[in-house]
């Protein structure tokens, strides 16, 4: 037992820069360190080399994961870490691209990148952590805030509506979507690992907690008390399917959401026209 | 040399030869009036060459497609104008500080805002210096034939690749259309600058290490150095700093790579001003007038000269200063209202006075305007 818990750590040890940038800027039971393990663990399973690896980020708490990681590393300005990465798939497209976001990071500010890297279907890894406000600064509305929530710029509830990223992703072309919580920690490394293998646009949202500021302003307790609360309110895509939308009304639908492997990858498509032009 | 091959080119194709003579292999744009036909030129030649063309969902992402380009080695170019260069400024900003090599060609327009799209215009001046936050500083230069669009643009990913950092080529869009039959250029004629990689084994590599010239060795991803690159003020490995001593450090990196090296990167083009009474300064479309200008104004008897700017910033003040101080009056003319003659100011001699001709109706300045400025002065 203790070996296999040293082997554990040790792959964890092994991806990380610990000399470089550690503590972390996350709150202690943050989501996110669920997300980076899962995530880690996912590239070891699939052995990818660290060299082939890029992970892209723009700004938010999410968005530091990357400069934790010994992988390269670009951490960029808000909303536009689908754009780089673009940049860097389509430039090196042996590359493994990764790109880890928030919600607001991607649906507000960057929302235009993330419908148009989901309509060219470029061979990216999007993971999209979505606690549903802006922890950076403090816990205001997003585009994933639901209606009548609190938050600092909501403080007598969300007048607005709130995107579903997933919805959002497969209407706009992207040919892997899923769901998972921090919660559901073995599902959500199976989901990654599947959609970093997958060849196209794929989205992995990851419902995760931040008590620090939606949690504690919306009455839903600490870390513990929220991923209990992820559990309570996840339904798997196959239960689902049964259920009708009234029932499924503030619930989280987990697991593979769609998969349309008929749709062409930009960086292929490309390729074909040097093949066909090029002298 | 009597059978180098001609071609007819227009100024934004030019630059698109430019380029891929330089051996850009990324070009990452949106379209947008005066410029449209660098990116079309590229959509139709880069697959040909196996390089890459992509046009983005708009400015913004194009500069953050062709950054990331960047970093994985690749010489790499946008084309915008006015209003596509307003929201490039916010990574123009993150390759400055980040230290990417990035050439982005600004066919400039009337503004502000949408403005004048199919009219000339010299009013991007100041923004390709400050056009960004914070502290930095720039590199922008002009052309003002065809054939210099070409070799400019050449000049320009030199330029970045040389001092790792954006580089800002002025046109217009009198420039960007206007066609003219140039020198195809030979391979070997022209200096092609590739960027310095590290030679250090990546345990001992720092990304943002202090040299000589302020330029850190850059490799490209996927090369085994895996290092952070980020927009926040960073240490020599990368990685976001607060201390002051590191900011400090950092910005002056910024600033003396570029400032302590003013006369490596500042290019003008002085045309007898040796003995000249008034001398016109300009750039870009409008110094083909003045050329004009001060010949017909020699031949009346006159004592005109010129002072062409190729390189707008750097401004090298010293060697302006230097080059009018035996005259009485220098006119700087340009197609906006009142932009680089301020640097001009800065420069001048006491004795020597100032005079502007400013023009901002989206018409060019001819070489008539010029004479009659001239008259008035003399």
């Amino acid at each position: 037992m203790a070996t296999t818990e040293k082997q554990k750590s040790d792959v964890m040890l092994n991806y990380l820069r610990p000399q470089k940038k550690f503590p972390s800027v996350w709150c202690p039971g943050c989501g996110n360190g669920i997300v980076m393990g899962a995530f880690l663990r996912a590239v070891d399973k699939l052995s990818y080399k660290k060299d082939d690896i890029a992970m892209v980020s723009g700004i938010g708490c999410t968005s530091r994961m990357p400069v934790y990681l010994d992988f390269n590393s670009l951490h960029t300005a808000h909303g536009r870490a689908l754009a780089f990465a673009t940049g860097v798939k389509f430039s090196q497209p042996r590359m493994k691209v990764v790109v880890i976001t928030g919600d607001g990071d991607a649906l507000a500010i960057g929302g235009n990148h993330f419908i148009h890297a989901c309509r060219r279907n470029i061979d990216i890894t999007c993971i999209l952590i979505n606690n549903h406000n802006y922890g950076m600064t403090g816990g205001q509305g997003s585009p994933t805030t639901p209606s009548g929530a609190i938050s600092t710029t909501t403080p007598y509830g969300n007048v607005e509506k709130h995107f579903d990223p997933c919805e959002l992703a497969k209407s706009a072309g992207a040919s892997y979507v899923a769901r998972g919580t921090v919660y559901h920690y073995p599902q959500l490394e199976k989901i990654i690992m599947a959609a970093m293998e997958h060849e196209g646009f794929s989205l992995v949202e990851v419902i995760s907690n931040c008590h620090t500021y939606y949690g504690r302003l919306n009455r839903k307790g600490d870390a513990p008390a929220m991923l209990e609360q992820f559990k309570d309110n996840s339904v798997t895509t196959g239960k689902a399917k049964k259920m009708e939308p009234e029932e499924l009304e503030g619930k989280f639908v987990i697991g593979k959401l769609h998969e349309d492997n008929t749709i062409t990858e930009f960086c292929n498509e490309y390729q074909k026209i040097v093949d066909a032009k090029k002298g | 040399m009597a059978n180098k091959k001609k071609k007819l080119y227009q100024g934004n194709g030019a630059c698109v030869e430019g380029a891929i003579y330089a051996g850009m292999s990324f070009y990452g744009g949106y379209p947008i009036t005066p410029s449209t036909e660098i990116a079309e030129g590229c959509a139709r030649e880069l697959p040909k060459l196996d390089r890459k063309f992509i046009q983005m969902e708009d400015e913004i992402g194009s500069i953050a497609a062709i950054i990331g380009a960047s970093v994985t080695g690749r010489k790499v170019l946008t084309g915008t104008s006015g209003p596509g260069y307003s929201l490039m400024s916010e990574l123009l900003g993150y390759a400055y500080i980040t230290e990417t090599p990035i050439v982005v060609i600004n066919v400039q327009r009337g503004g502000p805002s949408t403005g004048l799209p199919t009219k000339v215009s010299q009013s991007d001046t100041m923004q390709a210096r400050w056009g960004t936050h914070g502290d930095y500083n720039a590199i922008a230069i002009a052309p003002s034939t065809v054939g210099e669009c070409l070799t400019e643009t050449i000049r320009a990913f030199n330029l970045a690749e040389r001092f790792r950092t954006p580089v800002t080529v002025l046109l217009d869009e009198v420039m960007g259309h206007m066609r003219e039959i140039i020198s195809v250029p030979e391979k070997g004629e022209y200096e092609v600058f590739d960027r310095v990689k590290p030679t250090v084994p990546p345990e001992e590599f720092e990304a943002f290490a202090m040299t000589d010239n302020f330029v850190s060795p850059m490799p490209s991803y996927g090369e085994g150095y895996r290092y952070n690159v980020t927009g926040l003020t960073h240490d020599v490995h990368g990685f976001s700093t607060n201390r002051s001593d590191e900011a400090t450090q950092k910005l002056d990196k910024l600033r003396n790579k570029i400032d302590r090296f003013t006369d490596e990167i500042f290019k003008s083009r002085l045309e007898m001003v040796e003995d000249a009474d008034v001398v016109f300064i300009s750039y870009g479309t409008v110094s083909r007038a003045a050329l004009q200008a001060m010949q017909i104004a020699r031949q009346a008897g006159a004592k005109v000269g010129s002072i062409q700017l190729y390189t707008i910033w750097p401004f090298d003040y010293e060697m302006i200063k230097k080059a009018t101080k035996n005259c009485k009056t220098v006119i700087v003319a340009e197609m906006n209202m009142g932009q680089i003659c301020h640097e001009v100011q800065k420069a001048l001699d006491p004795s020597v006075k100032l005079a502007t001709l400013q023009k901002y109706d989206g018409e060019i300045i001819t070489p008539m305007e010029l004479l009659e400025k001239l008259e008035e002065v003399l």
